[in-house]
């Protein structure tokens, strides 16, 4: 065999890594629901909900509760599917998180009641680009 | 008034821009294939159309600019990217915040570039221009801003307000103009941000031109000869762009909230993948020049550079990358337009090597392994690897978007942590680089035998093994995969500086760039590896004091909540938030906010008090002072070492009405070490909520708590005169004197009770610092009292995070390092095509 089969057959080798890699380690969007099943088979992967806040009547954000330092807070999300969800992020609050029009919380369950988020995506309305979007990522 | 004409001009000079490249391609193409008899007065032609091309090109940009610079916010784009408020620098920023002005400053280089072209080359004139005016007509019509019933070609910049806007006041005044325009982007209100864009900018529009080169070889049939004049190119448009990637790194570092230089975002991973193709593309050039080899492994890596810019700016510009990139463009609608763009060269330049394939020279020979092509090639396929490793997972939105095109669904999401994804790949990627180069540079003169190898590889080796060894001791670098990235680094390090010495030594400096280079990238390797791997988080909180719930203890909390003025202790340092300051025009500090009082006019404020630093008195009590910036606050935090203050840092933040909080970090910049400070969230300062009144009685002399601060009511005084106000004959004024302690710092309150008349008048004193209002409720001169009202609210505070990135300066100079040597190619190489063109071997 030549020297240049040998390296082409490496190079497919490692494509091949790259690819099952690169699928395996690709994250999905799911809801809170399809979230929850796969976190009681033991699926821990971090995955993508879309959503928004859960919000009252006139409007206003409820169930956003920030601890005592401030440091972290924990919100009530609703799914595409209108599944209700308390997430709980390690970080403060973003600014203008209440006005977020559109949430992506980026994490798994931690138990079947909480939902931790280790990176939100929030989409704000702005004046005139309404896909304005801001990382609460840190 | 609105100024229609400038919009006007600029309109007309796009247009005049798209049909004089469509002319200037179509000549330059007479002009090539004509006889050598026509040939001259085609060339006049072509470069007169060139010529007004490129006046329409640069009016373009004069005309944008001036309606930026002149504030004429009836035009959507000054109303959107720009304010008054800027100063000229930023403007220049505001001017390339919105796609279209990319665009032009796209046209713009590709101009300049072409231009040079024109007047340095001679027979490639003509083909390789007829590629670039192609080019140029696919940009212009990006921003050509046209409508035909219902298809949109490109979105102009010359618009006005009132067609975008549906605002009910354009239905009653057409002509209304803003007072004021958006603003721009404050994270890109940074210097980093005027520069940034315009190189990398540079760096695109470059790879146009070894692109054009292979073009006109494949097409005239001179399959090998573009590679001379397309080297230097090629060099040149590498240096720039990883210039402008390290600057874009370098802006997100010092401005970004990260909390790092690289995040691997979609849009950092869409430059650097063409990057990472276009230097494995000038490796097997340089090899095809000295030995006739990989000449179609080149031809494919120039045409990927080139595609892989343009599908770049697609996945930035189209929207297609929506939720999962943080900072990708608004669609404009241009998708279409970037996509017909794209696969118009892919499928030229296919057809073109199609055509030509079989008469491309290969060589038959097998390469020794002990030949320097061998290991260029290795390391050329290594960048291809590296690029197809990153492209992969960053093109996932648009696999879900070609599925949902057919009507499928996906749900398929970028990698969750993607800085943990890709550097688990790339690391090891660059040891296998770092460890080609080293090697791969001593079959420098001429292929050597294994025992020779052998030998001069000998020592190089041995001194790395110290050098690691002492980085690894000095560094405590005890995780075996960071041991074998320093091995690798010092390894690349020392056995190409073996070689910078022996070419300096024998031959001439111009020879050393890719030693330099790789030096750098040794360097860059063991930076990267410091800073990334053992970044640490100091702002954890050490008091003890702590308010976990249970369940949290095993997640980190890397933020801290500091109290104003009170001391906290994290790991290494005491820190002390001191409050909130501005930046003033022409003070060498930065001054507190509370001396500053704002008015109508925009970045202007009266001085409550004298602003004095050191000795010199800046401004007066009263004076009108100059602001930077003045929604940016700087939130001054001492750091404390063994009850000695160290040093302070001012992170900055902007509460913006669009974005939310905005902030910028602070560091201390060591030799050895960066500490990195950033502000993630801030009290609401502005507008309290005041709590219900206290009341509370003090006589002169006596103390009581005030929001949990001991207060010093010291006593009373009349006052002669009182400031804003003119006493009349018979008023009283009485001003209480309190001294308010919080921590090590006393403030004074002086609220003041006016009689009038039998008329009583308040003035509380507010202090926002410490979140209190007092008044002065009412004087009780039997009982020698004053009765005192007052209101609480929050005292301020910031939550902030805090980490220590050490030997960043080891990734800076690495990547200064690799610049050099990147020029010094250039230089090279340069030389070589104009000796060559000189002697008419071009």
């Amino acid at each position: 065999m030549k020297k240049g089969h040998i390296l082409g057959l490496g190079v497919i080798a490692i494509a091949i890594l790259i690819i099952v890699t690169s699928i395996g380690d690709a994250s999905s969007y799911e809801n809170f629901a399809t979230a929850k099943a796969m976190a009681l088979n033991g699926n821990d992967n971090p995955i993508h909900v879309v959503g928004g806040l859960k919000k009252d009547g006139s409007g206003s954000v409820v169930g956003l509760e920030v601890s005592e330092d401030k440091t972290s807070f924990t919100f009530l999300m609703l799914d595409s599917e209108g599944q209700e969800q308390q997430v709980y992020y390690n970080e403060p609050v973003p600014a203008d998180f209440a006005r977020a029009e559109q949430v992506v919380v980026i994490g798994s369950y931690r138990n079947e009641e909480l939902f931790v988020a280790d990176k939100i995506l929030m989409k704000c309305p702005s004046k005139y680009q309404e896909t304005d979007l801001q990382s609460a990522s840190l | 008034m609105i100024n229609t004409f400038v919009g006007n001009l600029g309109h007309f000079m796009v247009i005049l821009a798209f049909v004089s490249s469509l002319v200037t391609a179509y000549s330059y193409y007479r002009y090539s294939v004509a006889s050598p008899l026509d040939k001259p007065s085609w060339q006049r032609f072509s470069r007169i159309a060139f010529y007004i091309h490129a006046i329409a090109s640069v009016s373009i940009a004069v005309a944008l600019f001036n309606i930026i610079y002149n504030f004429r916010f009836e035009y959507f784009y000054a109303f959107s990217h720009s304010s008054r408020s800027l100063p000229i620098h930023y403007m220049v920023s505001s001017f390339w915040e919105g796609q279209e002005g990319a665009f032009i400053l796209w046209i713009f280089w590709n101009v300049v570039l072409g231009l040079i072209l024109i007047h340095t080359n001679k027979s490639w004139e003509g083909p390789v221009m007829v590629v670039f005016a192609l080019v140029q007509a696919f940009l212009v019509s990006m921003i050509l801003g046209v409508v035909i019933g219902d298809l949109k070609i490109g979105s102009s910049p010359f618009i006005l307000l009132r067609d975008v806007s549906n605002a009910p006041i354009f239905q009653i005044n057409p002509d209304f103009v803003p007072e004021d325009g958006t603003g721009l982007n404050p994270l890109l209100q940074n210097i980093w941000m005027v520069i940034h864009p315009p190189t990398l900018f540079l760096g695109y529009a470059s790879t146009l031109v070894p692109f054009a080169f292979l073009m006109a070889g494949l097409w005239t049939r001179r399959y090998h000869e573009w590679i001379r004049p397309a080297l230097p190119w090629a060099i040149f448009s590498a240096m720039v762009l990883g210039m402008g990637i390290i600057m874009g790194a370098y802006w997100a570092y010092v401005t970004l909230n990260f909390g790092g230089y690289w995040n691997w975002d979609p849009v950092e991973n869409a430059v650097y993948v063409p990057w990472l193709i276009l230097v494995a593309a000038i490796h097997t050039m340089i090899t095809f020049k000295r030995s006739s080899t990989a000449l179609k492994t080149s031809i494919v890596l120039v045409i990927a550079s080139f595609v892989l810019v343009l599908y770049a700016t697609f996945l930035v510009r189209s929207g297609v990358l929506g939720d999962s990139s943080v900072h990708s463009f608004t669609d404009l609608g241009l998708s279409g337009q970037l996509l017909i763009y794209m696969f118009f060269f892919l499928l030229v330049a296919v057809w073109l090597v199609a055509r030509s394939w079989k008469h491309i020279p290969t060589s038959t020979r097998e390469a020794s392994v002990y030949s320097r092509e061998f290991w260029i090639f290795v390391g050329a396929t290594t960048l291809g690897l590296m690029a197809f490793q990153v492209i992969l997972p960053t093109s996932i939105p648009v696999y879900n978007a070609i599925i949902e095109m057919f009507g499928g669904v996906s749900n398929m999401a970028p990698p969750a942590d993607q800085v943990e994804f890709y550097t688990k790949f790339q690391l090891w990627f660059a040891v296998a680089l770092a460890l080609l180069t080293a090697i791969g540079q001593f079959f420098w003169w001429n292929k050597i035998n294994k025992k020779e190898l052998k030998e001069a590889l000998v020592t190089p080796y041995i001194i790395s093994l110290v050098v690691s060894a002492i980085i690894i001791t000095l560094g405590k670098v005890y995780d075996i995969s960071y041991i074998v990235v320093v091995l690798a680094g010092a390894f690349t390090i020392v056995a190409n500086a073996t070689i910078l010495i022996r070419i300096l030594r024998r031959s001439s400096f111009k020879l050393a760039g890719g030693s330099l280079a790789h030096m750098g990238l040794g360097l860059i390797l063991i930076g990267v590896m410091f800073s990334s791997g053992y970044s640490d988080v100091i702002s954890i909180n050490m008091s003890g004091l702590t308010y976990k719930k249970d369940w949290e203890d095993e997640l980190n909390k890397e933020n801290v909540l500091l109290w104003i003025n009170k001391p906290l202790q994290m790991k290494g340092y005491d820190v002390i938030y001191r409050g909130r300051y501005k930046k003033v025009r022409g003070v060498s500090e930065y001054v507190k906010a509370d001396k500053l009082a704002s008015t109508d006019q925009v970045n202007e404020a009266i001085a409550l008090e004298d602003i004095v630093v050191g000795d010199r008195l800046y401004y007066a009590k009263g004076d009108t002072v100059r602001v930077v910036l003045e929604e940016n606050s700087y939130f001054k935090v001492e750091y404390y070492q063994d009850q000695k203050h160290q040093f302070t840092l001012y992170p900055m933040s902007q509460p913006n009405p669009t974005m939310g909080l905005i902030s910028s970090p602070d560091s201390k910049n060591f030799l050895s070490q960066d500490l990195y400070t950033h502000v993630s969230a801030i009290n609401d300062y502005e507008e309290p909520e005041w709590k219900e009144d206290q009341i509370f009685e003090a006589s002169p002399g006596s103390d009581f708590f005030m929001n949990d601060f001991v207060t010093r009511f010291e006593g009373g005084e009349v006052l002669d005169e009182l400031e804003g106000f003119s006493l009349q004959e018979g008023d009283v004024a009485v001003q209480a004197n309190l001294v308010v302690l919080d921590n090590d710092v006393e403030i004074n309150l002086k609220p003041v009770f006016l009689i009038r008349d039998n008329r009583v008048g308040r003035i509380p004193d507010v202090n926002h610092d410490l979140g209190v209002k007092v008044e002065i409720e009412n004087i009780v001169p039997e009982e020698n009292k004053f009765v005192f009202k007052v209101n609480t609210y929050q005292k301020d505070y910031i939550v902030m995070k805090a980490m220590v990135k050490p030997h960043i300066n080891v990734l800076w100079a690495g990547t200064l390092l690799m610049l050099f040597g990147f020029c010094v190619a250039i230089y090279r190489r340069y030389d070589e095509f104009v000796k060559m063109r000189d002697k008419g071997l071009e």
